[in-house]
């Protein structure tokens, strides 16, 4: 008998078990199921959630893929600064990829194991599908946390974002907050000295403090936030070439990953435009007040507020940020006008708290979870014009 | 003064199996039945018995709530069935057909010397009543409101629906005859529709107002029309006629006679000859389509492929049905069905679907979902195929958590299920949109009356 047949046979015999949901995951992982329509419309067109969430997953690999070789270069140009004078030359080592391999495949697997076996668990106990929301979440965490983070941080950050965050609410599709933002803002509320700092952007910098092999990995924000010199080119910040969150730093991929998006209509044009926008908005406003004479160098945002509007599009998490979780649908605006004002907002509160927060000079997280709060309230007032209009031309015809 | 309608959203499901333009005249069928089902919201009382000897035109049952609204038999011959289902609600009244068929004499009638009250009582009586249908609700139009206008859709624009220029061909005379009779029911207007290049019969009637539509599905649905001509508000009520009942009830002005007999499209790939022919309402599907169906796993639908219903052969043409269409049954697997690159189906996004390359390809879709069901997670989608000026998943979910108040204010009067037929169709979460619209709309019927 065929692998299909058997399968088919197996989903009979699990068919009312309890176990039911956890073999129709996989099953349907390999199998695209034999379900007909009923009732409704007799076809549907070709797209599901597991097609959908695949091709945001493809759009990270070019990301993913960066960040495992920038982990190592990070790692060996710290050691040795000259290695920076040749970065095209130095950084599609296996050297650098080897580090990638054993730093980053780890937080990989950690993140996707925990939160896939969280999902099994609650999708056994409550007797539903298990749905494909965590195969996004699942591949977006590892690439925004410093890659030293300790791996049994990431799996207790992982349970807390996937049930507080997501199950508590539902499952996929119910949940107010980004999922892997949830674990994110836990991991740095929670270990506040392993998610910020000089040390830990860096693989090794963490346990060579204090020896005499002692290396830094400041970020760009860290210097900028101490009014210090950077010594990255503009080149280099957009390449990603930077010290930073695993997957964050190529501003030139993540554009990439931004035009599969919206090329294949998965993810919202205008919420990536309007972040982009309000970040060059609010950057500019920093420009103006500074080119004022407001705020002059002994002012301790003088650093930042001087970074030209355009540069803060290129450095921190912005542009991670602004393209694959700001445009989660479930937890972002839903109706295309709200989607402006939403992905503006991101864009604006970012560069605000990036400015203003002295603990932590990288405020896209914060911002991008305080407009999941606020997008249903954007969706009600944008909702409520249509209500409007609808009662207005009732009263026309009264009147 | 008419106005154009123009609908830039939407989308056009081409699909193999587009009906040949010629009609074939197939022999009369033994069996037929009116199913109660048909008429969304009416309980039937019964008048003909098991054993009853009708003519086309006696009554078989009346509305439990008006019992002014009749339904007729379409055809002569012995009431051979009550198919009752559980609580013993009637789910079917079968005839036996006679050989040759005789009608109830109704008498001619000259509509324009004839009052509203008087068009109403022979539409009632004939059992033409029912071709009337109303929104808000999307049901068998309540006699006893007024109108504000009637609207008919001459531009069918589903898939693979039968065309009605072609359908409606030469029937100038009995079109004019019932829009004559039927403007009597309402002080507004009769807004007509039709296609923008087409040359239907109905152009050129009296006592309408033409309206040239355009644009991809659903631009043909009559409530994409309303909605551009003269939308719903609350508390106002406008009725719906389609073409070939308007044809019916000329019929029945300038004969006498309730004749029921439809030019019915035979569509979809299943169909070893797609093409017209010739049937009376009600007929059981397996002598409409004989000798021309792929029986192998096949979905038989009395419909188009988005809103119409499954029948089985054994089944019946329904009551308001202009099209059969048959389609491949999708009940199997398919290997990575979910990643791969897919070229054999429609889709609206670019997600490694490839129809956006060949937007003029006819495909051969089955039934498969293409996918389980799932909440609802993606936006804007649903925008690009709906062209009303409704929030679609907002009003869905009014109507799933059943909030009366945001029902009404988000548009419930303004829709009836087949306006949600394509965002189902594109559904990724595979949510039934149809099924949503209809439980709420007569919830809120119930509440809200």
């Amino acid at each position: 008998m065929s692998l299909k047949q058997n399968l088919h046979n197996l989903k009979e015999k699990y068919k009312g078990t309890k176990m039911a949901p956890a073999f129709n995951a996989i099953h349907t992982f390999l199998y695209l199921p034999n379900e007909v329509t009923h009732g409704g419309t007799h076809i549907k067109a070709a797209d599901d959630l597991k097609r959908t969430m695949n091709i945001v997953i493809m759009a990270l690999v070019p990301c993913l893929l960066f960040g495992m070789f920038n982990a190592g270069y990070q790692h060996y140009a710290a050691i040795d600064g000259s290695l920076r004078t040749d970065v095209l030359a130095n950084f599609f080592t296996f050297d650098n990829l080897w580090i990638g391999i054993i730093k980053v495949l780890p937080l990989v697997i950690v993140s996707y194991g925990v939160g896939l076996l969280v999902e099994f668990i609650f999708a056994v106990i409550k007797g539903h599908e298990v749905e494909e929301g965590y195969l996004v979440t699942g591949m977006l965490v590892p690439l925004i946390v410093p890659i030293d983070t300790p791996l049994w941080m990431l799996a207790v950050a992982v349970v807390f974002g996937v049930v507080i965050g997501k199950e508590v609410f539902g499952g996929t599709g119910m949940n107010i907050l980004n999922p892997a933002l949830t674990i994110r803002a836990f991991l740095f509320f929670a270990y506040p000295t392993w998610m910020s700092g000089d040390k830990v952007w860096v693989y090794d910098a963490v346990n060579r403090t204090g020896t005499a092999d002692a290396i830094s990995g400041e970020t760009i924000l860290g210097s900028y936030a101490q009014n210090q010199e950077v010594i990255y080119s503009t080149f280099d910040k957009f390449m990603g070439f930077i010290p930073g969150s695993v997957g964050e730093t190529s501003t030139f991929l993540i554009l990439v990953g931004a035009a599969i998006l919206i090329f294949t209509k998965i993810a919202s044009w205008r919420i990536i435009l309007s972040a982009f926008v309000g970040a060059a908005v609010m950057g500019l406003i920093f420009n103006q007040i500074v080119a004022a004479d407001i705020i002059t160098d002994s002012s301790k945002f003088y650093g930042l507020m001087n970074t030209v509007w355009w540069e803060h599009l290129t450095i921190g998490g912005l542009a991670f940020g602004a393209v694959f979780m700001a445009t989660d649908p479930v937890t972002g605006s839903q109706t295309n006008k709200g989607k402006w004002i939403y992905g503006f907002l991101i864009g604006f509160i970012s560069i605000m708290i990036r400015v203003f927060n002295p603990a932590y000079p990288e405020g896209v997280f914060l911002a991008i979870l305080l407009m999941n709060v606020f997008a249903p309230t954007i969706d009600h007032y944008v909702v409520q014009g249509n209500v409007k209009k609808r009662l207005k031309r009732t009263k026309v015809k009264i009147a | 003064m008419s106005k154009d309608i123009r609908i830039k959203k939407g989308l056009d499901i081409k699909l193999v199996g587009v009906a040949e333009k010629n009609i074939t005249k197939i022999s009369q069928s033994s069996i037929y039945a009116v199913k109660p089902e048909d008429f969304h919201g009416i309980t039937p009382k019964l008048i003909a018995k098991e054993g009853t000897e009708v003519k086309a035109g006696d009554s078989l049952f009346y509305s439990k709530s008006d019992e002014r609204i009749l339904f007729s038999s379409p055809v002569s011959g012995k009431v051979i069935e009550i198919v009752r289902g559980a609580r013993r609600k009637v789910l079917a009244v079968k005839i036996a057909a006679t050989a040759s068929q005789e009608y109830k004499d109704f008498g001619t009638k000259e509509a324009s010397t004839m009052s509203a009250e008087e068009v109403k009582h022979h539409l009632f009586a004939s059992g033409c009543w029912p071709f009337v249908k109303q929104r808000p609700y999307d049901v068998v139009a309540n006699p006893d409101q007024a109108p504000k206008a009637i609207f008919i859709s001459g531009y069918a624009s589903a898939p693979l629906a039968a065309d009605l220029d072609f359908t409606l061909a030469g029937k100038e005379a009995v079109l004019q005859a019932a829009i004559t009779a039927v403007a009597k029911l309402t002080d507004g207007k009769v807004h007509v529709s039709v296609g923008v290049n087409s040359n239907s019969p109905l152009t050129d009637l009296n006592g309408i107002e033409v309206h040239k539509v355009s644009g991809p599905h659903p631009s043909g649905n009559v409530g994409t029309q309303i909605a551009s001509i003269d939308p719903i508000n609350k508390g106002e009520v406008v009725w719906v006629i389609t073409p070939q009942d308007l044809v019916v009830i000329g019929e029945l002005f300038l004969t006498g006679k309730l004749n029921v007999t439809r030019t019915v499209a035979l569509t979809g790939s299943q169909f070893k000859n797609p093409q017209y022919v010739t049937a009376i309402a009600g007929a059981i599907i397996e002598d409409v389509t004989a000798n021309n169906l792929q029986n192998e796993n096949t979905r038989i639908i009395s419909g188009n492929v988005l809103s119409g219903k499954e029948v089985k052969a054994a089944g019946f043409l329904g009551y308001y049905d202009n099209q059969i269409t048959a389609i491949p049954e999708g009940d199997d697997y398919e290997f990575f069905g979910w990643n791969k690159p897919i070229f054999n189906k429609i889709s609206t996004s670019r997600a490694l679907t490839f129809s956006w390359l060949t937007p003029n390809k006819k495909y051969d879709l089955n039934t498969n979902t293409n996918g389980e069901h799932r909440a609802f997670v993606v936006t804007g989608s649903y925008e690009e195929v709906f062209p009303l000026d409704i929030y679609p998943m907002q009003l869905l979910k009014a109507f799933m958590y059943k909030d009366l108040d945001e029902m009404e204010a988000l548009g419930g009067y303004e829709v009836a299920p087949e306006d949600f037929a394509l965002t189902e169709f594109v559904c990724v979460s595979k949510q039934p949109h149809q099924k949503i619209i209809r439980e709420g709309l007569d919830l809120m019927r119930e509440e809200l009356g």
